[in-house]
C-alpha cells in the first residue's frame, strides 16, 4: 500500500512537472516592453516553485516508501521530539529565498505602477460598459473633449457622454477597438460606466481594472506590430464572457495619419485597419 | 482522580427525541449536526461544479435533463450564460461558507475539542446550540437564494418590499461570484439577470451565517483557555486543539468585518444608500436617478467593499485549512507511531500563519485600483506566509521520517492533504508577486491555486478526520475497503483537475466566462478543458461511494471498541461512542504531551496521556513539554 502511494505521488509529481516544462500550453508570445522582464522573474519563480514542489514530493514518496509499520513490536520508529538546529535552518532558508523573491518581483511592478507615464506618452481614454468597450481618442489638439454622464446616450450612439460644444472635442474619436503606436509609451485613462470591469491583452502581460467612479491611469509600451484580442477579466455580468475587443499596436505614421481623421472617416479607417491585420497564431 | 470543575454549566442527559438530536446541547451531537450540513452542502456545490464543466467543455450541447429542471435557465437544454455565472456564484458560497467554515470547525471541532482537553462539554451549551440553528438557518436562506431566483412565481413573493427584491431570472441565484463585486453586486436588477431577489438573500444568507460563526468563536476561545482538566497545560494540547483555537480567534476578528460590509451592502441595495455605489452611473441605458428603477447613487467606493470582504476573505482561507492542518498531524503522529516532529515549531506555525493571515488580504487586490504602494507591502507579506506554511511541511516530513507507518485511510487521507498542499500552496509564491499578477490575476492559476490547498487540501484533512473519529463517533469503522477505494480515484483525481488548471492561468484563460468559444487565444486550450472535466466527472462519481460508506457504516459498519488505532489523546480514554459528559463523570487528569509514541522502555509503542508515570514501567515520556 505504502509503495503503490509513494510510486503514485511520484508519477504525479512527473507529470505535473512535464506539464510545465513541455510548454504545450503556455503564455503567447510577448509584445510589451516590460514583459521579458516579467517573464524572467516568472521562469525564476517556476523554477524555485518546481524545484520545491518536486523536492517535497519525492521527499514525501521516499518517507512512505521507507519507513512501514513492519508489524513486530520491537521494530519501533525513532523516538524524537524534533530538532530546534534543522528547525532554525530551514526557516531561515525559506525566509530567505521567500522575501528575495518577493522584493526582486518588484521591479516590474515599480516600473510600472509606482512611476507617471513618460511625458509625450500616446493617450486614449477606455471608457467600458457592461459588454462593450469604447476608446475615446483626443485628436490632433492632444486634449480629451469634456464628457458628462449626463450625456450619455447609448442609443445616440453617444457611449461615452462627450458634449459636442466643449470646442476640445470637435477632433476627437471613439471607436470599440483600441489602436496604439508601436515602441512609444501608451497611457491610459481607464473608466467604467457601470460595474467593474478589467483591461486584459495576455500578450501585454498586463491587466487593469476599470472601476467605476475612478478614472486609472496606467501606462506600458507595445513593441511589436499587430491585432491582439482584448478580453474583460473581471467579472461584470451575463455576457462577460464575450465583452471583447482588439488591440490594434500600429507603427507611428499610421498612427498619425488615423489621428488626423475626423470620427467618421476614423472609424472606417479602423475597420480597414483591423481587417488588414490579423491575430498571431496560436 | 475524580475532579469536577465548579461553575462549569451541567446538564443532564436528554431523553426526548427532540432535545436530544435536534435542539440538543450536546457539543458531541451539535459537531454531528455540523457534519450533516456539511455533507449536505457539499452534495449541492459538487453538483453545480458537475454542470460547470459540462458547460465548459461542452458549450452548446443539448441536455434535456436540464431544461426539466431549469426551463428558464436552460431554454432547450442549452444552458444561458447567466445560468451559467449563478452556478459560478452559489458553488463557491456554499462551498467556501457551508463546508469548509462548518465540517472543520464547527464539525470536528465541537465533537473533539471539549474531550481532547479533558472538558464535560463546551462552556456555553445553548450558545453552541445556537450557532448551530443559526447556520442552519443562514443554510436555509442560501437555498432559498436558488430557488427565489428559479421559480416565476416565488420570484414574486417578495415584491411588495421593492424593485432589488424581484426574482424569476431562471438562474440558480444571483451572479457576483462568491466575493459579491460591488457595484455589480449592490445595483439591483437594472445591473442585469441575477442581480435582483437572489442577490438579496445572498447578502442575508451571509450575514445569517457570520452570526453564527462569531457565537461557535466565542465558545471555542472560552472553552479551551477555561475548560482544560488538570495537567492539560497548553503545550500538551493536541495540534487540533491549536488549530481550532487559532481558527476559532480568526473567525472573532474576520466575521464581523464582512457582517458590516454585508450590512452596508444590503443597505445599498434596498434602502438607496451609497457605499459602495459611486455617482454619475449609467447602466443599462438608464442614468442614476433618472428612473425608479434606478435611484440616485452618489460617493460610494466599490473599493472598500473589497477591502472589507477581503480583510475577512483572506482569513477565511485559513479558518477552512487550518483544521485540516491539526487533523493531519495528529493522524500523522498517529499512525506513523511517532512523535510529532517540532511540536513547539507546529504551535509557533499556527499562530504565525494565524497572524499573517490578517495582514495580506490586499494580495487579492493588486489590481484592483487600490494604490499601487500598498501592493508592494501586500506582496512581502505575502510572500512571508509562505514561511510558516514551509516550516509545517517539513515537520511532516520529519514526523514521517524515521517512523512505522500503518496505511489505513485516515492516514492515506493525511498524505494525501500533505502533497495537496505543497501542490496547492506552492503557487501561491507566483500569485503573491503583484508583477506577476499582471498576468496572473482572474485567470484559471488562481482557480487552480486556490482549489488545490484551500479546497481540496482542507477536505482531504476533513475525510481524513472522518475516517480517523469515525470509530469513536459512531462505534463502527468507516468501511476501510471502500475508503481505500475513495482515496485512490479521489487523490489521482483532484491532480488530473487542478494541475491543469495551472496552465490554462498562464495560456491567459480568464475565470468566470461562461464558455471559451469567444477568443482565439483560448481555442488551443479545449483538449486540457475537455480533459479536466472527464477527470472532475470521474472524481465526483466516486464522491458517491463516498456517501454510501459513510450510510452503510454508521448501521453495518464493523465494530470498534475503546482505541482502535492505539492512540494517545482524551478522546480515545473514554468509551465508544463517549457518554453524553464524556468521561462518565470523572474527568482525566493528563500526565504528558500529546503525541508519545515510541517511547523506548514502555511496554507498548504509545502512552496515553492519562496514565501516568506510575501505570507506565519504564516509560518515562515526560516530552520535556513541563507545563
Amino acid at each position: 500500500m505504502g509503495r503503490v502511494l509513494a510510486v503514485i505521488i511520484w508519477v504525479l509529481t512527473f507529470l505535473s512537472v512535464l506539464l510545465f516544462v513541455s510548454k504545450k500550453w503556455w503564455f503567447p508570445a510577448a509584445i510589451s516592453e516590460h514583459a521579458p522582464a516579467l517573464d524572467r522573474q516568472f521562469t525564476i519563480t517556476i523554477l524555485v516553485v518546481g524545484i520545491s514542489f518536486s523536492a517535497a514530493q519525492i521527499g514525501l514518496g521516499w518517507a512512505i516508501w521507507k519507513f512501514r509499520d513492519t508489524g513486530n513490536p520491537s521494530d519501533r520508529a525513532v523516538y524524537s521530539h524534533g530538532s530546534n538546529r534543522l528547525e532554525m535552518i530551514w526557516t531561515v532558508i525559506t525566509a530567505v529565498i521567500f522575501i528575495a523573491l518577493a522584493v526582486m518581483g518588484q521591479s516590474v511592478w515599480a516600473n510600472l505602477r509606482l512611476n507617471d507615464a513618460p511625458a509625450g506618452s500616446y493617450q486614449v481614454e477606455v471608457v467600458a460598459q457592461q459588454f462593450q468597450w469604447n476608446f475615446h481618442y483626443p485628436g490632433n489638439d492632444n486634449v480629451f473633449g469634456r464628457t458628462d454622464p449626463k450625456l450619455i446616450d447609448d442609443g445616440a450612439l453617444n457611449f461615452i457622454g462627450i458634449d459636442e460644444t466643449d470646442p476640445n472635442a470637435k477632433d476627437d474619436s471613439v471607436t470599440a477597438a483600441l489602436a496604439i503606436p508601436v515602441n512609444r509609451p501608451v497611457e491610459l485613462r481607464l473608466r467604467s460606466k457601470d460595474v467593474i470591469h478589467d483591461f486584459w491583452v495576455p500578450q501585454l502581460r498586463f491587466k487593469q481594472d476599470l472601476v467605476p467612479g475612478m478614472e486609472i491611469k496606467v501606462h506600458f509600451t507595445a513593441n511589436k506590430v499587430g491585432k491582439y484580442e482584448l478580453a474583460c477579466a473581471e467579472l461584470c455580468g451575463q455576457l462577460h464572457f464575450k465583452m471583447k475587443s482588439y488591440m490594434l499596436v500600429l507603427p507611428e505614421d499610421e498612427i498619425q495619419s488615423l489621428k488626423a481623421l475626423p470620427q467618421e472617416q476614423f472609424q472606417t479607417r479602423m475597420t480597414e485597419l483591423l481587417a488588414k491585420y490579423s491575430l498571431p497564431t496560436y | 482522580m475524580s475532579e469536577t470543575h465548579e461553575g462549569v454549566h451541567r446538564h443532564p442527559a436528554p431523553t426526548g427525541f427532540i432535545r436530544k438530536y435536534i435542539f440538543s446541547l450536546d457539543h458531541k451531537v451539535i459537531g454531528i449536526q455540523y457534519i450533516i450540513l456539511a455533507l449536505a452542502a457539499v452534495l449541492v456545490g459538487m453538483i453545480m461544479s458537475l454542470l460547470m464543466r459540462l458547460q465548459l467543455s461542452w458549450p452548446g450541447t443539448n441536455w434535456p435533463i436540464l431544461e426539466t429542471f431549469f426551463p428558464t435557465g436552460a431554454p432547450g437544454g442549452l444552458m444561458t450564460p447567466e445560468f451559467y455565472l449563478s452556478l459560478v456564484t452559489m458553488h463557491g458560497t456554499i462551498m467556501v461558507f457551508f463546508v469548509l467554515t462548518t465540517a472543520p470547525q464547527g464539525g470536528f471541532g465541537n465533537y473533539f475539542l471539549p474531550i481532547q482537553i479533558g472538558a464535560e462539554d463546551m462552556a456555553f451549551p445553548v450558545l453552541n446550540m445556537m450557532s448551530f440553528w443559526v447556520t442552519f438557518v443562514g443554510f436555509i436562506v442560501i437555498l432559498f437564494a436558488i430557488v427565489v431566483e428559479g421559480n416565476q412565481s416565488i420570484g414574486q413573493w417578495f415584491a411588495a418590499l421593492g424593485p432589488s427584491f424581484v426574482g424569476g431570472s431562471g438562474t440558480v441565484g444571483p451572479i457576483g461570484g462568491w466575493t459579491g463585486y460591488a457595484p455589480l453586486s449592490a445595483l439591483g436588477k437594472v445591473a442585469g439577470p441575477g442581480q435582483g431577489a437572489g442577490m438579496n438573500f445572498w447578502v442575508i444568507s451571509i450575514a445569517i451565517f457570520c452570526v453564527g460563526s462569531l457565537l461557535g468563536a466565542l465558545n471555542f476561545i472560552t472553552t479551551l483557555l477555561n475548560m482544560r482538566t488538570k495537567g492539560m497545560s497548553l503545550m500538551r494540547m493536541p495540534l487540533t486543539c491549536w488549530a481550532w483555537f487559532t481558527t476559532a480567534v480568526l473567525a472573532l476578528l474576520s466575521f464581523p468585518v464582512l457582517l458590516g460590509g454585508g450590512i452596508l451592502l444590503l443597505l445599498d441595495r434596498v434602502a438607496g444608500t451609497s457605499f459602495f455605489i459611486p455617482g454619475g452611473l449609467y447602466v443599462s441605458g438608464l442614468l442614476s436617478g433618472s428612473n425608479p428603477n434606478f435611484p440616485l447613487h452618489t460617493g460610494g467606493s466599490p473599493i472598500l467593499w473589497q477591502h472589507l470582504f477581503w480583510f475577512f476573505g483572506h482569513p477565511e482561507v485559513y479558518i477552512a485549512i487550518l483544521p485540516g492542518m491539526g487533523a493531519t498531524s495528529h493522524i500523522l503522529a498517529t499512525f506513523a507511531r511517532k512523535p510529532v516532529f517540532g511540536y513547539r515549531a507546529m504551535v509557533f506555525a499556527i499562530f504565525a500563519i494565524g497572524l499573517l493571515g490578517f495582514f495580506v488580504w490586499g494580495h487579492h487586490m493588486f489590481i484592483s485600483g487600490m494604490s499601487p504602494y500598498s501592493a508592494v507591502a501586500f506582496s512581502i507579506l505575502t510572500l512571508s506566509i509562505g514561511v510558516p506554511s514551509a516550516v509545517k511541511t517539513f515537520n511532516w516530513l520529519g514526523t514521517l521520517w524515521g517512523s512505522r507507518i500503518r496505511f489505513t485511510t485516515a492516514m492515506l487521507f493525511a498524505l494525501g492533504f500533505v502533497s495537496l498542499f505543497v501542490a496547492g500552496g506552492i503557487s501561491g509564491l507566483i500569485l503573491g508577486q503583484s508583477s506577476l499578477d499582471l498576468a496572473m490575476h482572474d485567470t484559471y492559476i488562481v482557480t487552480g491555486h486556490f482549489h488545490l490547498v484551500m479546497g481540496v487540501a482542507s477536505i482531504f484533512g476533513m475525510f481524513a478526520a472522518l475516517y480517523f473519529w469515525f470509530p469513536k463517533m459512531f462505534g463502527r469503522f468507516l468501511g476501510e475497503g471502500l475508503g481505500k477505494f475513495h482515496f485512490w480515484i479521489t487523490f489521482i483525481g483532484v491532480y488530473c483537475i487542478f494541475m491543469p488548471m495551472h496552465i490554462m492561468g498562464i495560456a491567459g484563460m480568464p475565470r468566470r466566462y461562461s464558455q471559451f468559444t469567444e477568443y482565439e487565444f483560448l481555442k488551443g486550450l479545449h483538449p486540457l478543458v475537455v480533459f479536466v472535466s472527464v477527470a472532475a466527472i470521474i472524481t465526483i462519481a466516486t464522491q458517491f461511494v463516498f456517501y454510501f460508506n459513510v450510510i452503510w457504516s454508521v448501521f453495518k459498519g464493523k465494530k470498534a471498541g475503546d482505541n482502535p488505532w492505539e492512540a494517545t489523546t482524551l478522546e480515545w480514554n473514554t468509551a465508544t461512542p463517549p457518554p453524553h459528559d464524556n468521561f462518565a463523570g470523572i474527568l482525566p487528569t493528563v500526565y504528558r504531551g500529546p503525541y508519545e509514541f515510541a517511547v523506548p522502555g514502555a511496554p507498548r509503542d504509545f502512552i496515553m496521556q492519562a496514565e501516568a508515570d506510575s501505570e507506565v514501567p519504564g516509560g518515562n515520556g515526560h516530552n520535556g513539554h513541563k507545563h
